[in-house]
Order: structure tokens, then C-alpha cells, then sequence
């Protein structure tokens, strides 16, 4: 029995021992139930979005660009569609195969092929290697027809940009062109919305407004595999085209200007005199943005580069150059102002001065005999203006100058290439170059010559300011929908100009504060006395527009097209400061055909609307060639003035 | 009435009615369920994991119902057989075996690529339970009554572990040790070994394969390399746990279908499944697994025979082992090993050797009053 007596105890153990086992194991389950429970109740959401982490993938279609429009709503920046050639390497089999076979077909040289090769080792194998962004048709339809041999190539419809005008506009709106790592680096937004092969504005209104232009990507969104590919598309959202940006020039005016600038180095400015609306702005030579869209090529780049006329140059914004007579206005106007002189102030022009042992030569050799302001101004006399500029100083000259808009830029936040350029006083010179002002210097200075430098849209500021009647004005490129228009502004400088009447007349002293205020208005007055302006005004007529004027020549008689003006002759040697006080000495050196040729104008003269500056780098002189170009130009404007003023009204009653 | 005897002779009838239903039930219902998954992971197409697996369960299922007509003394006498057979096998399969990723544990059958180590983990429990019932309770814990199981478990083991295939050898180790344990081995027996295993854990990691070493760096801090060791664990659980409540849905498990799941339809089934049907759908299946287990050890309750009781309990606790190490390696509480889930996961030597396990349990269940001298 003792067999059964183990055989218990052996029946025992096992049931005993199952039981703690048993224990165990349910304890045990009781955990993994906790696990789950954790995993899939309380971290449920934390491993779903894990999970759509990791299922969905999104791509970002590039944006659509904004345009650009002239004021007449002509595209002078679009979108063309082009036939663009996308392959995404990671749905291509043998890459290298499709590579050379594509490389074969489009007949890449080997210097882009490599650059291809590049980009796609800079990129993750699911972006799209854009292998071409322009094929011709004849290309296109060569892909299609060996299409079943380049399996993972996609011949695809895109949109590019587009210059319909060439050349006109390229100093204005710039251009597009690839996204370099530095514009990824200084734009935020560029970096947003990047995808291989995006185009940037690089230079000009393209570059400024980048931000407004560049739109929004569109995305679409695949569900991809551990792999990366793409099994399927879950939705797909569309971009925004980025704003659209109207501008204040009219292409024809604009066109016209490309044309008369032709083959010449320099610049033409036109601005509408009340509203500060740039009407032109051209810089020549001008070059062709289209080469930019998919890469310049080396020959045509380096065309633009060696040109001796230099196209990269905005002339308009960021030439720089002495004005020569063109500051004569200013000149006259300030010592008028300072009450140096009157209009009955003679001088008496042999074609020379002598001062402190120094000749200074007027441009006429004979001399022009004795002359008053108006006929100095007429004549464009040195002389007289030697001797204005002696007795009103270079200080007082430059406060004036400052006034109407010289050292300072005329667009300031919208071009970052714009200069300010320089009006020279004594200060000045003590500051920088470290030496005391001399006498000839301010005689020189008076003809615009010396250290003076001007843009030429300064000059066409300046010029609009003297014509409006003596008021700021605020340049400006762009409409904008809560612009004011010129009777808005005409009626605003009316108001001004009684302020400054009832200044003038004694009535201040009670109420200084308060016209202190108004000095800061906007459209404030930017002389002492109306009359002042009036004489100025009425000496530039007599300029173009009386016998022995000097751009006489360049005349409109039909007063619906009547302007007046200035010449202006400058040298133009880039020294350094030590040459330039040596030049000094040399001053008397004739004008040659290396001089600028300048011409500032405004009208109708009766009316005047828009003024108008010529700049023409190394033309000989401003009557002989500034001034006639002018002259063409000023028909088209009037003869456009009207189609103008309707687009205005008609933007007036949409708002 | 009540009766047992050494020598009972059932009709064909009485066996039918003996049969345990519930388990059967649950059976099928895991080969059903397993069918679903698997054509899950087949991305919803009728293809070769799918239809292998259910002509594998359609073979073994009825093979089941066949052993366990075999009376329960049958399995007696045929344990120590079968465990030499297998031990043989494993012997042959690590010298002539096939090679596939990087370890040798299978067997050319030419209908199948049979894996010993797989029913080594039943050929264990049928040996040790033939010898525990053969010798009384006082020589458990004799010197003889310690070295032969101890000898009868290394070997397996060894043989396993250095395929290298360490899932499959801590298995059949938990497996054997319950037996052992069960049929009262002393508890400070237990607790020596369990030192001198911590004593010589350096030692043993000094022997480990990289890829081991590997996995339990990875288990103790899975994002130490996300794209790398730890990407299974990772991406298991984020599959669990983007289950949420009632799962994705059927063929919706897109952790497993876009391929973030490796191994989706082995070891990594029951992430899927916990992916497409969520906490409810994964309590609805270890509720399965529990009635099994639960069905297994009344089996062994209810059984007179030393032998079936042993046998019932330990494949009851076998079966508790292989799913809860599965299912704690998914859901990232244990390193990964490659340890199948019974029935759910594809593979025929696996299925086999559960349905053997299976066909024995239910022969038990059948003959549960037959006593074996």
C-alpha cells in the first residue's frame, strides 16, 4: 500500500503545483491584457498618428506664380505652359540605363548630363528629377515615341515663366530663375514652398515681391509602403497662384523707350508728375530675362557679361552721374529761394572767370555776354552760374537739393540695388576726405560737375517736383488699390500751397504749432516762395522753347505737346578722390564725345502732367542727343495720357 | 457508472461522445481566424500563404481527430520513441539540414520542410511525462530522478539553441521545466539552477551572436537604432496601438499591407490581427487561447492516468508559453525571438506539432478513464 500511498502524493504534488502554475498563468494574462490595453486604449492615438506617419507621404506640387501686369492689365510677367521631363528615380528600375538612354534622345552634353547626375544625388528617391525643363516639341514627341523603352521617364505639361516683352521690362521686373541654396538661406517663404526646380525672382520686382508672387504649393498626398513607393492617392489640394502685381508703366511708352535707347548705354525715366507714377523706366542696354528661365547658357551669359555697355547695370537706379546743367534749376532756384538774387540779377559771360588764380571756362568760348537768370538758365551759362553758386554756397545748395528729392532713393523699398548717390557740402568733404572746401568747388558744384552725383531717376523727381509746382511727390511702380488719384493729389497740393500763403503772410505766429504740422504733411511744399518755381518753370520753357534755348531744336510747337526743359552735358570720370582734387585743376578741359548726354523735361508745359529725364552714357551733348529723344518720347505720352486717365476713373468707380 | 480500469475498450460512439468539444471548437475557430489574417497579410488576394495554410490546417485538423482515436496508452508506449525519433532528427537536420537565413533547423521531407525543433517542444513533455509516471515520487528528487530529465532536456536544447534558433530552445526548455516542475521536483532545485543561470548570464552573452546580442540591446531600448534592429518592435507597436478599440478593419491594417510589418505572417500574425481588429478583436482571441489552455488542463484534471494528467498540464502551460512569449515579443515586453503563436502562424511544422500536441490531449480526453500500469 505504500505504492498507493506515493501514487497519492505523486496526485497531490501535480494538482498542488498545476494550482500555483494555474495562478500564475492568469496573472501573466492579466498583464499582456494590460499591455494591450495600454497600447490600444490609452496610446491609441499617439500609435495612429505614428501609423499615418508612416503610411503618408505628401508632395508638393510647385506654385503657380503671380503675374505681372502693365497699368493697362497687359501680361508683361506670365506662365507658359511648357513640356517638362520628370523622372522619379525611385519607380525607375536601372536608372543608370534610363539616364544614358535619355541622355541619347534629348542629346544632353556631358556637362549638363553630370549636373543632373548631381542634383539627383542631392535628392530623396521619391522627388521628382526634373531631367528636362524645356523640351522642344520636336524632344516631346521623340520621348513619346520611345516611351515604352524609358520606363520611370514622365513626359509632363508644366508651367514656367514667361517675358512676352523681351527685353523691355528686364530692368524693371528682373527675373526668374532656380533657387540657389541662398535663397533658401535668406527667404523663409522661398524655403516653405520649395520643390526641385522651383524659380525665384533674382533680381528686380521679381526678387522684391517674391513673397506676394510665389504662391502656394499645391500637395498631394500618396499612401506610400515601407519601400517609399506610391501605392495610391489620397487627396489632392490646390495651389493658390500668387498675387498678381500691376504696375504703373505703360508698355508703350516703355516699348518706345527700349527702342530710342537702342544701341545706346543709358536710361530714360518718365513720371507723372502728381501721382509719382513711374510711366517708364528703361536702362540700356537691356538683355532677353527668357535666357534665365531654364539656365543661361555659358556663350549667352557671357555676351551679357563682356558687353561694354554693360546690361547688368540698372542704369535708371543705380547709375551714377554728375547731372552738369540738368542741376542748374536747383542751382537757380536755391539762391532765388535764399534771396542771393533776383530776377534782374546780370552777369556779364566773356567765357571765362578767373578766380583765386584758377580760370573757369563757361561751355560757350565767346561768352554769352550779360545775361539774367532766365537767359542763363535759357542758354545754359556757366558763367552765371559760377557766380550764383559763389555767392549762395555749396551748404545752401545742398539743403535745397535735398528738398527735391537728390541723395536720397526715389524707391526706396522696392529695389535694393537703387543708389542715393551724393550732393557734396562742406561738412561732407570734412568728414570723409578729411579736408576743408574750397571755393572752386562750389563754383563747379553750380554746374553740376565735381562731386555731385545723381541717379537719372533723381533726376526725374526732381524734375516732376519743380513742374507740380513745387510739392513732394511719392514715386511709386506699383497700384495699388487705395492710391490717390491726381485730382485727389492736385486738390491736396492746393490745400498745401494756401497753408503756405497764409504762412507766409504773418499769420504763423499765433498758430506755429500747428503749421509745423502741416510742413510734415504729405504733398507738402518744398519751396519758400510759389513765385520762385514760376520763374524756373517759365526759364526752362524759354530752354527748349525760345531762339538760342538749348534744346530750341528739340521744340514741340502744338502746345497740346509743349514741354520744357534743360540740357545737361557731364564728364563722367570714375576717379578717386585724390585724381578727382587734382582734375579739379583741370577742369578746363573741353566737353568731348566721352561726355553724358542729359536731358530733363517736363509737360505739356501749359498743363504739365509728367516729366521726363534722359540720360544717354558717352552721347557727346544733351541738346544733340538727350533732348530729341525726349521729344519723341513726350508724343507718345500726351497721345497716351487720355487712354490713362480712363483707366484711372474707370479703377475709381470699380472701387 | 462510474468505472476505470487498465483496459478499456470504448466504442466508436463512446469516443465520438467522449470528445471535447469546446477545444475542437476553439481549434477551429483559431484555423478559421488564421485563414482570415493570413489572407490579410496577403494584401486580400487568395495567394500562396493563404491557400498553403489552409490545406496545411485541412491536413493536420482531420489528423488530429485521427490520433486521438489512438487510445492514451498507445502514447504512452510511443513517448520515448518519439522523442528519440525526434532527437535523431534534430541530430540529422543539424548536420544534412537545409539552410535558410542564416540558420540550419530544417528538414527536406520533399512535402515538407520539416522542422524537429518544432515537435521537439511535444516530444519533450510526452518523454519526461513517461518517465515521471514511471517512477515514484520519492525518486523525484533522487539523484537519477534529477540527471536523466535534466540530460533528456540539455540535449534538445543544446541542439536547438546552437542552429541557431533561440526562440524555439527557450521554449522547449519552458516546456520540459514545467514538467519537471509539475511532477514535484524540489524548489530549491529551481532555485539553484535559476543562480547559476544569473552567475553565468556574462558568460552565456559572451556566447551569444551578434544579431542576439543585438535584440536584447534593441528589447531594452528599441529607438537606439529605429531604422535598424529596433524597426520590428517599433513598427509592431505602432501597428498594435494605430489598432485603437475595434481595429482598422478587415484588410485595413496598413502598417501590415503597405509592408511596415516584417515577418507578418509568422511570428508578427497577432500585431496584424491586433491592427485590423483592435483591443476588442485581440481579447476575442486570447479568450480563445485561454478556453484552449483552460480545456487543456481540465483535460489533465479530469484524467486518471499520471501519464495524460502530466502530459495535459504540461502541453496546457506549453501552449501558455508559446503564445504569451509571442505575444509579449509584439507587443514589445520581451526581445525578439522567433517564436511562432500556435495555429495562427504560418508555418506546417509548427501547426503540426500543435495538432499532434492536440490529437494527444484529446486522445486523453477521450480515454481520460483509462489507467496505464
Amino acid at each position: 500500500m505504500l505504492g498507493e500511498n506515493f501514487s497519492v502524493r505523486k496526485f497531490q504534488t501535480i494538482n498542488r503545483r498545476m494550482f500555483i502554475v494555474g495562478t500564475a498563468k492568469a496573472v501573466i494574462f492579466t498583464g499582456i491584457i494590460i499591455r494591450l490595453f495600454s497600447l490600444q486604449i490609452s496610446d491609441s492615438k499617439k500609435y495612429l498618428t505614428l501609423s499615418d506617419k508612416n503610411r503618408l507621404r505628401e508632395w508638393r506640387l510647385p506654385p503657380v506664380r503671380g503675374q505681372f501686369l502693365d497699368y493697362f492689365n497687359k501680361v508683361i510677367a506670365g506662365n507658359l505652359k511648357v513640356y517638362q521631363l520628370h523622372v522619379i528615380p525611385e519607380q525607375v528600375e536601372n536608372f543608370k540605363y534610363l539616364m544614358l538612354r535619355l541622355k541619347e534622345i534629348l542629346n544632353i552634353n556631358d556637362k549638363e548630363f553630370n549636373k543632373i547626375i548631381k542634383r539627383r544625388k542631392q535628392q530623396k528617391s521619391w522627388e521628382t528629377l526634373v531631367v528636362s525643363e524645356n523640351l522642344s516639341w520636336e524632344q516631346f514627341a521623340k520621348i513619346n515615341y520611345f516611351l515604352h523603352d524609358l520606363t520611370g521617364a514622365k513626359p509632363v505639361l508644366s508651367i514656367s515663366r514667361d517675358y512676352p516683352y523681351d527685353e523691355t521690362y528686364t530692368h524693371v521686373i528682373g527675373y526668374v530663375s532656380e533657387a540657389s541654396e541662398k535663397d533658401l538661406l535668406n527667404n523663409e517663404v522661398i524655403k516653405n514652398s520649395h520643390v526641385p526646380g522651383l524659380k525665384v525672382g533674382k533680381i528686380g520686382l521679381e526678387k522684391s515681391f517674391e513673397n506676394r508672387l510665389i504662391g502656394t504649393n499645391g500637395v498631394q498626398r500618396y499612401e506610400v509602403n515601407a519601400y517609399g513607393k506610391r501605392i495610391n492617392q489620397i487627396d489632392h489640394k490646390e495651389g493658390e497662384q500668387g498675387e498678381k502685381i500691376k504696375l504703373t508703366i505703360d508698355t508703350e511708352v516703355q516699348k518706345l523707350s527700349n527702342e530710342l535707347l537702342k544701341d545706346l548705354s543709358g536710361s530714360i525715366s518718365v513720371m507723372d508728375i502728381y501721382t509719382g507714377e513711374i510711366i517708364a523706366m528703361q536702362s540700356s542696354p537691356s538683355f532677353d530675362p527668357n535666357l534665365f528661365l531654364f539656365g543661361i547658357s555659358q556663350d549667352d551669359w557671357q555676351l551679357i557679361r563682356n558687353n561694354p555697355l554693360k546690361p547688368l547695370v540698372n542704369k535708371t537706379l543705380s547709375g551714377l552721374y554728375s547731372p552738369g546743367s540738368t542741376i542748374k534749376p536747383i542751382v537757380a532756384l536755391s539762391a532765388l529761394e535764399n534771396k542771393i538774387i533776383n530776377t534782374k540779377f546780370r552777369v556779364n559771360c566773356t567765357g571765362k572767370i578767373e578766380m583765386y588764380g584758377q580760370t573757369y571756362h563757361c561751355w560757350k568760348k565767346k561768352g554769352h555776354g550779360v545775361v539774367n537768370l532766365r537767359d542763363a538758365m535759357k542758354q545754359s551759362c556757366d558763367t552765371y552760374f559760377y557766380e550764383i553758386a559763389r555767392k549762395l554756397g555749396v551748404d545752401r545748395l545742398k539743403k535745397t537739393a535735398l528738398r527735391f528729392g537728390l541723395e536720397e532713393k526715389v524707391l526706396n523699398e522696392i529695389f535694393e540695388i537703387e543708389k542715393k548717390g551724393l550732393i557734396p557740402d562742406t561738412q561732407w568733404k570734412k568728414n570723409t576726405l578729411g579736408k576743408g572746401w574750397v571755393i572752386g568747388e562750389t563754383l563747379i558744384t553750380g554746374i553740376g560737375q565735381g562731386y555731385m552725383q545723381t541717379t537719372p531717376l533723381q533726376l526725374c523727381l526732381m524734375t516732376a517736383q519743380l513742374a507740380n509746382g513745387g510739392h513732394k511727390i511719392y514715386p511709386r511702380i506699383v497700384v495699388n488699390e487705395n492710391d490717390k488719384t491726381s485730382e485727389e493729389i492736385k486738390a491736396i497740393m492746393a490745400e498745401r500751397a494756401k497753408d503756405k500763403e497764409t504762412e507766409k503772410n504773418g499769420l504763423v505766429e499765433a498758430t506755429e504749432g500747428f503749421f509745423s504740422i502741416t510742413k510734415n504733411k504729405r504733398y507738402g511744399t518744398l519751396y519758400d516762395d510759389f513765385e520762385n518755381i514760376k520763374i524756373i518753370r517759365e526759364a526752362m520753357f524759354a530752354s527748349t522753347n525760345e531762339v538760342r534755348g538749348t534744346s530750341y531744336s528739340s521744340r514741340i510747337k502744338d502746345p497740346k505737346y509743349q514741354f520744357a526743359g534743360k540740357t545737361g552735358t557731364s564728364q563722367v570720370k570714375r576717379i578717386t578722390d585724390k585724381q578727382r582734387a587734382l582734375e579739379l585743376k583741370t577742369l578746363d578741359i573741353p566737353y568731348n564725345e566721352r561726355d553724358h548726354a542729359l536731358y530733363i523735361a517736363f509737360g505739356p508745359y501749359k498743363n504739365p502732367r509728367y516729366a521726363i529725364s534722359v540720360v544717354i552714357e558717352h552721347g557727346g551733348s544733351g541738346s544733340s542727343t538727350a533732348a530729341p529723344i525726349a521729344k519723341k518720347l513726350f508724343k507718345l505720352i500726351i497721345d497716351r495720357h487720355e487712354m490713362r486717365e480712363k483707366i484711372k476713373t474707370k479703377r475709381t468707380l470699380d472701387t | 457508472m462510474e468505472y476505470t480500469s487498465f483496459n478499456n475498450q470504448l466504442s466508436f460512439i463512446q469516443k465520438i461522445r467522449n470528445f471535447d468539444y469546446i477545444l475542437m471548437t476553439c481549434i477551429l475557430l483559431l484555423g478559421l481566424i488564421s485563414s482570415l489574417a493570413m489572407y490579410s497579410t496577403d494584401g486580400g488576394e487568395l495567394l500562396f500563404h493563404t491557400k498553403s495554410h489552409i490545406v496545411k490546417f485541412s491536413i493536420f485538423f482531420p489528423m488530429m481527430i485521427i490520433l486521438s482515436f489512438f487510445s492514451i496508452k498507445f502514447w504512452h508506449f510511443f513517448s520515448y520513441i518519439f522523442y528519440a525519433i525526434i532527437l535523431i532528427f534534430l541530430i540529422w537536420a543539424a548536420m544534412y539540414g537545409v539552410k535558410a537565413s542564416g540558420s540550419q533547423r530544417w528538414i527536406n521531407l520533399y512535402f515538407l520542410n520539416l522542422q524537429p525543433s518544432e515537435l521537439m517542444k511535444i516530444a519533450i513533455i510526452g518523454c519526461l511525462a513517461k518517465y515521471y509516471h514511471r517512477i515514484q515520487i520519492d525518486k523525484v528528487n533522487s539523484i537519477q530522478g534529477i540527471i536523466i530529465p535534466c540530460v533528456v532536456l540539455i540535449l534538445p536544447v543544446m541542439i536547438v539553441a546552437s542552429q541557431p534558433d533561440l526562440g524555439t530552445a527557450i521554449l522547449i526548455a519552458l516546456s520540459g521545466l514545467v514538467v519537471v516542475w509539475l511532477a514535484g521536483l524540489n524548489i530549491k532545485f529551481f532555485a539553484y539552477s535559476f543562480v547559476t543561470l544569473l552567475i553565468s548570464l556574462p558568460f552565456a552573452v559572451a556566447f551569444l551572436k551578434p544579431y542576439q546580442k543585438l535584440r536584447v540591446l534593441t528589447f531594452i531600448n528599441p529607438d537606439r537604432d529605429p531604422l535598424g534592429a529596433g524597426y520590428q518592435i517599433i513598427q509592431s507597436k505602432i501597428a498594435v496601438g494605430s489598432g485603437g478599440l475595434t481595429g482598422k478593419g478587415f484588410l485595413k491594417g496598413t502598417q501590415s499591407y503597405l509592408e511596415f510589418l516584417p515577418e507578418k505572417h509568422t511570428d508578427f500574425i497577432f500585431t496584424l490581427f491586433a491592427e485590423e481588429y483592435g483591443f476588442v478583436g485581440a481579447l476575442v482571441l486570447l479568450l480563445i487561447y485561454i478556453t484552449i489552455i483552460y480545456r487543456v488542463l481540465h483535460i489533465g484534471y479530469i484524467s486518471k492516468s499520471y501519464f495524460a494528467k502530466l502530459f495535459c498540464y504540461g502541453y496546457g502551460s506549453a501552449i501558455f508559453f508559446y503564445v504569451v512569449v509571442n505575444m509579449s515579443m509584439v507587443l514589445g515586453l520581451l526581445p525578439i525571438v522567433g517564436s511562432p503563436l500556435p495555429i495562427m502562424s504560418y508555418g506546417g511544422s509548427s501547426m503540426l506539432a500543435t495538432m499532434i500536441g492536440f490529437g494527444i490531449v484529446m486522445s486523453a480526453k477521450i480515454y481520460h478513464k483509462q489507467l496505464i500500469a
